[in-house]
């Protein structure tokens, strides 16, 4: 199948399922950070726990290909971007993906989230000479790190007394118990 | 359960299932990147900004440094908008337009402007600050994305499901930020 089909299928797919969990309504994303409806941080939870136990058990049995892993580095910008990042979505209630699903769904507030995130990318592309050398993409903790013993693309593996699939597997195990735990509002259209 | 959202059981199964294939057939689901891409299209369509050559690796170099960063990785995508992580992100709105089709969530008149939890806080005649306020939001958002190197689907869940720690510090950020604003935000003391 070409990439492109693929991409379109697949696209396709996480959209959909973007949107029949809520994600593209920010009210879902807002009442959970307001700590009022907890439904769409179950969703996350779950939805990484089932994702890292397919993945996993499935590099561990040799079906899927771990050189299709890609551990991003972490550094002073993930955290600091993370901030900037948190201060539009406190308000905003879009991610990036869930705007485009958004956007398909007929919200037209997602439009405009589009258009302001064209030009937030614009301006970092145009600042990216002054930025790159600064210390926001200086080393931190130690760089591309992983919990899982394993190493792709010279990966840094935190936990090696066990392996990667365990350790995964307690990570997902924690993430379900989490999922099943936390309180989804009855009422979520009057918060 | 026409209508209603998925409850976090099944819908988490489904994206589960979704990040999993996704990472098993090419590589693990990233989006805010596809904003450059789109960025320097757009870029390149006014002004020429990516050109071939035969010094990087990818083929293609840029006069923006971001663009041509990796060995012009970022050029030789916004040079051939048909490669799989652009039509991916364009893809996403495809989702959408089906899911509600079929039998997603339907959305009340007033959420085409904004969504519920802003009309019951500021009212429904509004839609122009809630526009100005998804476009800024916006702005800071993928600003914030680009500087962190990836977003909610890069970062937290392609990251956390293989265990990568940069998932962990992204969330770290984006929370203890975002839950004080969202509170402070939306409020109901003063509401209407």
């Amino acid at each position: 199948m070409s990439a492109t089909l693929l991409a379109i299928i697949l696209g396709t797919a996480f959209g959909f399922a973007i949107h029949r969990v809520g994600a593209s309504n920010p009210s879902g994303i807002i009442n959970m950070l307001r700590l009022k409806d907890m439904h769409l941080m179950r969703v996350i939870f779950f939805s990484i726990a089932v994702a890292s136990t397919i993945i996993f058990i499935g590099m561990a049995s040799g079906f899927v290909d771990s050189t299709h892993m890609s551990i991003k580095s972490m550094n002073w910008g993930v955290i600091i971007g993370g901030m900037i990042f948190g201060l539009g979505w406190g308000v905003a209630g879009y991610c990036p993906g869930t705007a485009v699903c958004a956007l398909g769904e007929g919200r037209k507030d997602a439009l405009f989230f589009i258009l302001g995130a064209l030009l937030g990318s614009y301006f970092f592309m145009l600042g990216f000479d002054f930025l790159k050398d600064s210390f926001l993409f200086d080393s931190l903790f130690g760089g591309k790190v992983l919990l899982a013993d394993m190493t792709p693309k010279n990966a840094t593996p935190l936990i090696s007394a066990v392996p990667a699939v365990a350790t995964a597997l307690i990570v997902a195990i924690v993430f379900s118990a989490i999922a099943y735990f936390l309180p989804t509002a009855k009422e979520p259209e009057k918060l | 359960m026409n209508g209603k959202r998925l409850e976090w059981l099944i819908g988490g199964l489904f994206l589960g299932l979704v990040l999993a294939v996704a990472m098993i057939l090419i590589k693990p689901i990233g989006a805010s990147t596809q904003f450059v891409i789109m960025d320097g299209i757009i870029w390149d369509a006014i002004s020429p900004i990516v050109t071939e050559t035969v010094e990087t690796k990818s083929g293609y170099t840029s006069d923006n440094s971001y663009l041509a960063k990796n060995e012009g990785a970022y050029a030789k995508n916004v040079a051939n908008p048909t490669n799989y992580a652009f039509v991916f992100a364009l893809s996403i709105v495809f989702g959408g337009i089906i899911s509600k089709m079929t039998q997603g969530p339907k959305l009340t008149e007033a959420e085409v402007n904004a969504p519920t939890v802003w009309n019951n806080k500021f009212g429904t005649e509004n839609r122009l600050k809630r526009y100005f306020v998804s476009f800024i939001g916006g702005m800071f958002i993928l600003f914030g994305a680009r500087v962190a190197g990836g977003c909610t689907s890069g970062h937290m869940m392609s990251g956390m499901m293989q265990t990568s720690l940069s998932g962990y510090l992204f969330a770290f950020g984006v929370f203890i930020i975002a839950v004080p604003v969202a509170l402070i935000f939306y409020s109901k003391k003063g509401a209407k």
